[in-house]
C-alpha cells in the first residue's frame, strides 16, 4: 500500500512541528527557572574527629637583648657584626669615655697625695708623741723637786701646762692622721666609682648569643637606652601565633601543633603551645599564644611568617556532617533534610568544626538522616530537586597541585 | 471544509518551514537580548540576595559599597551589633581585581567575609566553607578555578577550598571570597617596593626621625602599614523588626548611611546599570522593529508569489474573507514556528554567553503575544494586496 504524496507531506509537517514543540517543552523544563535544582546529598554518620585551631604568626626569639649605654654618649668602637656568635662576658662595643681616663689619673694623684698626707700626719703624730713623753718626764721630775721644795709652785704649774699642751697637740695630730686616712679612703672610693663608670662604657655580652642587629657605628651619638647592638639567643626561637578570638576556644598550653614556615611551606615543623597570653589584642580581635619548636630546623629567620595548626583533644563518637550543608534560615542554623523526596528545614545545634570542613552535630539530626550538602541555587521547602553525585566536575587529572 | 492555508503550506512545506526557522533565529536573538537585560538585573539582585543582608551600613553621604566607594572603621560593627533589632552584623570588603589563573587572567570581585556571617555565600556547589582564618578562598565556578587551586592575591597564596555558583558582582564579575583580615590587608597593602620607598620617605622626614626619640620612626612605619578599614557592614534584622525601624537609629545616632533592600536595588538597578539597560533596551526596540519588518516582507513576498493562484481563487468565487484568513493563518503559523525555534535557540545558546542570560517564562509569553501580534499586523499588508487582485489576472498575462 502506498501513501499518497500529500498525506506523506502532511505527516512530515505535523511530525516536525510536534517534534519542535516536544523539544521546546523538554528544554524549557530542563534548563532555566523551571528546571529542578540539582543537589548532592550526604548521610549523617557518626565518627570521631580531631578539631584544630588555626592561626598565623611570626617567629620570634624568646630571649633577646638590646645593648646600649645607660647615659648619652658617642660610640667609640663596635667589635662585632651581625651574625657573629658571642660568649657571655665578651666585650662587644665601647662608648667613648670622654674624660673618664683623665679623671681616673687625677684621682690616682689624689690618692697618692692622700697617702703622703697620711705619712706626714703619722710623722707629726710621732713628733708630738715624743714631745708629750718629754713633757710627762719633765713634770714627774719637777713634782719630786717640788716635794723637796727645790722649785717654786709656779715652775711646777708651767710643767703641767707643758704636758697638757703636748697631750692636746697629740690629739690634734691623731685627728689629722685620721682625716688623712679618710681622705685616702674617699679618693679610693671615688676612683672605684669612676672605674665602674669606665667599665659601664664597655658593652659586654650578657649571655651566649648571636648579634642580630648593629644599629650604631663608631662615631655616632646615641641617647641613653638606645640600642647599639641587638642580640638574640638562637636556641630560644619560638612562634608568636595570633588566633581569631572567635575560633580560639579550647586553646591551652601543652597542646601539640604543626607549624608551616613560609620558607618551607611543605615541611611541617612539630611544636607545642608553650604559653597562652592573658592579654588578647582587642583591636585585631585575636588571641596570642607562644608555640615552642620541638626541634628548630636550620636556617630560620626571626620575623618569618608562619601558619600554625593546633590540635585539640579528639572528640569521641559524635554525629558528623560536612560544614557546607549548614544553612541559615530566619536566624536559625540548620540543614535541608530529605524526607521521602521532599525538603524540610531541620534546625541543628552545632559543636566543633574541623579544619577540613567536618562539623559536629550536637542535636537536631540522627545518624542515617540524609541532608543536602551542595545545591545549585538557594533552596526552599517547595523546591523541586534532583539528586546528583556532584555538581562540578572535579579538576582534570592533568592538573598538578603544588 | 478544507483548510486553504493548510493545503497551501503543504504545497510548499519545505520553504515554509525554512522561512519559519530563519524567522525563529531572528526571534531567538531578540529573546537573548531581553535575556541579557534580565541577566544584568538578576546579577544585581543576586549580589543583594547572596549577601544575605537586610541592611547595608556604609559611609555617611555615600551610595556604597557597590555604586560608590565607602570606607568605614572595622570596629564600628560592634556598635552596630548593639543597636536595637540587629540580629547579626558583619564587616565586608569588596574590591575588583584581575586574578591570575595560569597564564591568563580573570576579572573577579574579591570579597572579604567573616565566615558564617552575612556576606558569606549561603550555599556551595563543591568543597567546604572557610574554616581557617587566613589564606583560604571560595571561588565562583565562573572564575574557572577548581578545588585545590592556589590563587595569588598580592603577596599571599590562597587555596581554593570551596566553589560557589551565581555569586557575581553587579557587573557580572564572578566573586572570590577570602577571610576579612586577609582582604583588608590585600586591599590596602602596597607592593614591596612601595613599602620600602615609603619607609625611606618617612626616615628622611625629620619630623618622624628625630635623633632624641628612638623608636618614633618604627612606630610611624608600623602605623602606615596596618589597615582597619572595611567597605560596609551588612546587618541582618532580628525577627519582628522592620528593616526601616532598625535603620533609623543607626542613621541618626551612628551617623552612617543605611540602605535597605529596596534602596540598594534602586541604586543597583536604577542607577548603576541604568545606561547599559537603556543601551540594551534601545537595541531590543530596533531588533523588534526589524523583526516585524522582516515578517511583513516575508509574508508579502509569499503572497506575491501566489498572486496568480489567488486570482484563480477569486475567479472561482472564493470570498475575500476566506483569502484573508488563509494569509492570516499562514502568518500566525510562521510566527508560532518562529517563536518555538527562537525560544529553543535562545535557551540552547544562553549558557555560552560570557555573562548571565536569564530567560524568564513571563518574557517568553509576552514574546509569544508580541510575535503573533506583529505577524497579524504584517499580514494586513499582504491581505490588502490579495484583496485588490483582479480575478482577470488569472487568465491574463
Amino acid at each position: 500500500m502506498t501513501v499518497s504524496a500529500p498525506l506523506k507531506r502532511r505527516f512530515l509537517l505535523v511530525g516536525s512541528v510536534v517534534l519542535l514543540v516536544l523539544l521546546f517543552l523538554f528544554v524549557l523544563l530542563r534548563t532555566g527557572p523551571l528546571a529542578p535544582v540539582q543537589v548532592t546529598v550526604a548521610e549523617v554518620r557518626s565518627g570521631r574527629f580531631t578539631p584544630e585551631l588555626f592561626g598565623i604568626g611570626t617567629l620570634e626569639a624568646r630571649r633577646h637583648w638590646m645593648l646600649g649605654p645607660t647615659s648619652p654618649g658617642r660610640v667609640l668602637t663596635v667589635k662585632v657584626d651581625v651574625g657573629d656568635r658571642v660568649q657571655a662576658g665578651q666585650l662587644l662595643a665601647e662608648m667613648d669615655p670622654v674624660d673618664l681616663d683623665q679623671r681616673l689619673q687625677a684621682l690616682d694623684a689624689s690618692i697618692a697625695r692622700a697617702s703622703s698626707a697620711q705619712a706626714a700626719a703619722a710623722a707629726q703624730q710621732a713628733d708630738v708623741q715624743a714631745r708629750r713623753e718629754l713633757a710627762a718626764a719633765n713634770l714627774r721630775r719637777n713634782q719630786e723637786l717640788a716635794q723637796q721644795n727645790f722649785i717654786s709652785a709656779g715652775a711646777l704649774e708651767a710643767r703641767s701646762q707643758e704636758l697638757a699642751s703636748a697631750a692636746a697637740a697629740l690629739e690634734s695630730a691623731r685627728a689629722t692622721a685620721q682625716a688623712a686616712a679618710q681622705d685616702w679612703l674617699r679618693a679610693k672610693a671615688e676612683r672605684a666609682a669612676l672605674q665602674q663608670q669606665r667599665a659601664n662604657a664597655r658593652l659586654i655580652a650578657p649571655a651566649d648569643a648571636v648579634v642580630s642587629a648593629r644599629e650604631a657605628e663608631p662615631g655616632s651619638t646615641v641617647v641613653a637606652g638606645q640600642a647599639v647592638l641587638r642580640l638574640i639567643d638562637p636556641a630560644s626561637l619560638w612562634a608568636r601565633v595570633r588566633l581569631d578570638q572567635g575560633r580560639s576556644a579550647g586553646l591551652v598550653s601543652g597542646l601539640p601543633a604543626r607549624l608551616l614556615l613560609r620558607s618551607h611551606p611543605h615541611e611541617p615543623v612539630p611544636a607545642r603551645v608553650a604559653r597562652v597570653e592573658w592579654l588578647s589584642d582587642s583591636v585585631t580581635e585575636e588571641r596570642i599564644a607562644q608555640l615552642s619548636l620541638d626541634q628548630a630546623p636550620p636556617g630560620l629567620s626571626v620575623g618569618e611568617m608562619l601558619e600554625a595548626s593546633i590540635g585539640l583533644p579528639e572528640i569521641a563518637d559524635s554525629l558528623l556532617l560536612p560544614a557546607a550543608s549548614l544553612q541559615r534560615q530566619g536566624g536559625a542554623t540548620g540543614v535541608w533534610r530529605l524526607q521521602g523526596g521532599r525538603l524540610a528545614f531541620a534546625p541543628v545545634q552545632v559543636g566543633a568544626t574541623s579544619l577540613d570542613g567536618q562539623v559536629q552535630i550536637l542535636a537536631g539530626l540522627e545518624s542515617g538522616d540524609r541532608v543536602v550538602v551542595y545545591s545549585q541555587q538557594p533552596l526552599s521547602a517547595d523546591s523541586r530537586i534532583k539528586v546528583v553525585d556532584q555538581l562540578v566536575r572535579p579538576a582534570g587529572a592533568a592538573r598538578t597541585g603544588p | 471544509m478544507i483548510s486553504l492555508a493548510g493545503r497551501d503550506i503543504l504545497h510548499s512545506w519545505r520553504k515554509f518551514l525554512l522561512t519559519g526557522i530563519g524567522l525563529g533565529l531572528l526571534i531567538g536573538v531578540t529573546f537573548s537580548m531581553a535575556g541579557v537585560y534580565r541577566g544584568m538585573v538578576d546579577d544585581a539582585q543576586a549580589l543583594l540576595s547572596n549577601s544575605g543582608a537586610d541592611l547595608w551600613v556604609v559611609q555617611q553621604g555615600t551610595q556604597g559599597p557597590y555604586a560608590e566607594s565607602s570606607s568605614l572603621r572595622d570596629d564600628l560593627v560592634h556598635g552596630i551589633e548593639g543597636m536595637p533589632g540587629v540580629a547579626l552584623a558583619a564587616n565586608v570588603t569588596y574590591f575588583n581585581m584581575q586574578v591570575r589563573r595560569g597564564d591568563s587572567e580573570v576579572r573577579a570581585m574579591v570579597v572579604g567575609i567573616e565566615p558564617g556571617k552575612p556576606g558569606s555565600p549561603s550555599h556551595l556547589v563543591a568543597g567546604r566553607p572557610l574554616s581557617r582564618s587566613h589564606y583560604e578562598a571560595l571561588a565562583d565556578v565562573r572564575t574557572g578555578f577548581a578545588l585545590g587551586d592556589r590563587i595569588r592575591l598580592r603577596r599571599h597564596d590562597y587555596e581554593v577550598v570551596g566553589l560557589t555558583r551565581r555569586m557575581v558582582s553587579s557587573g557580572g564579575d564572578p566573586m572570590v571570597f577570602i577571610p576579612l583580615k586577609d582582604a583588608q590587608q590585600a586591599q590596602f597593602l602596597k607592593d614591596n617596593d612601595a613599602i620600602v620607598n615609603e619607609r625611606a620617605r618617612s626616615a628622611a622626614n625629620p619630623a618622624f626621625n628625630r635623633p632624641g626619640v628612638p623608636g618614633l620612626l618604627e612606630a610611624v612605619v608600623a602605623s602606615q602599614t596596618s589597615s582597619h578599614q572595611v567597605n560596609a557592614v551588612l546587618v541582618q534584622v532580628r525577627e519582628g523588626f522592620a528593616p526601616a525601624q532598625v535603620a533609623e537609629p543607626i542613621r541618626r545616632w551612628k551617623h552612617l548611611q543605611v540602605y535597605d533592600r529596596a534602596g540598594m536595588e534602586e541604586i543597583l538597578v536604577a542607577k548603576l546599570i541604568a545606561t547599559s539597560a537603556k543601551q540594551i533596551g534601545m537595541f531590543l526596540v530596533i531588533l523588534s522593529i526589524v523583526s516585524a519588518a522582516i515578517v511583513a516582507f516575508i509574508i508579502y513576498t509569499m503572497t506575491m508569489g501566489k498572486i496568480r493562484e489567488i486570482a484563480v481563487l477569486k475567479l472561482i468565487g472564493t470570498r475575500n474573507s476566506t483569502i484573508a484568513s488563509m494569509i492570516l493563518q499562514q502568518a500566525l503559523g510562521l510566527g508560532l514556528i518562529g517563536f518555538f525555534v527562537g525560544k529553543l535557540a535562545a535557551t540552547l545558546w544562553a549558557p555560552i554567553f560570557p555573562k548571565y542570560v536569564l530567560l524568564l517564562p513571563r518574557d517568553a509569553l509576552t514574546g509569544l503575544g508580541v510575535v503573533l501580534l506583529i505577524c497579524a499586523l504584517a499580514s494586513t499588508l499582504a491581505i490588502r494586496i490579495a484583496i485588490k487582485v483582479d480575478p482577470a489576472e488569472a487568465i491574463g498575462g
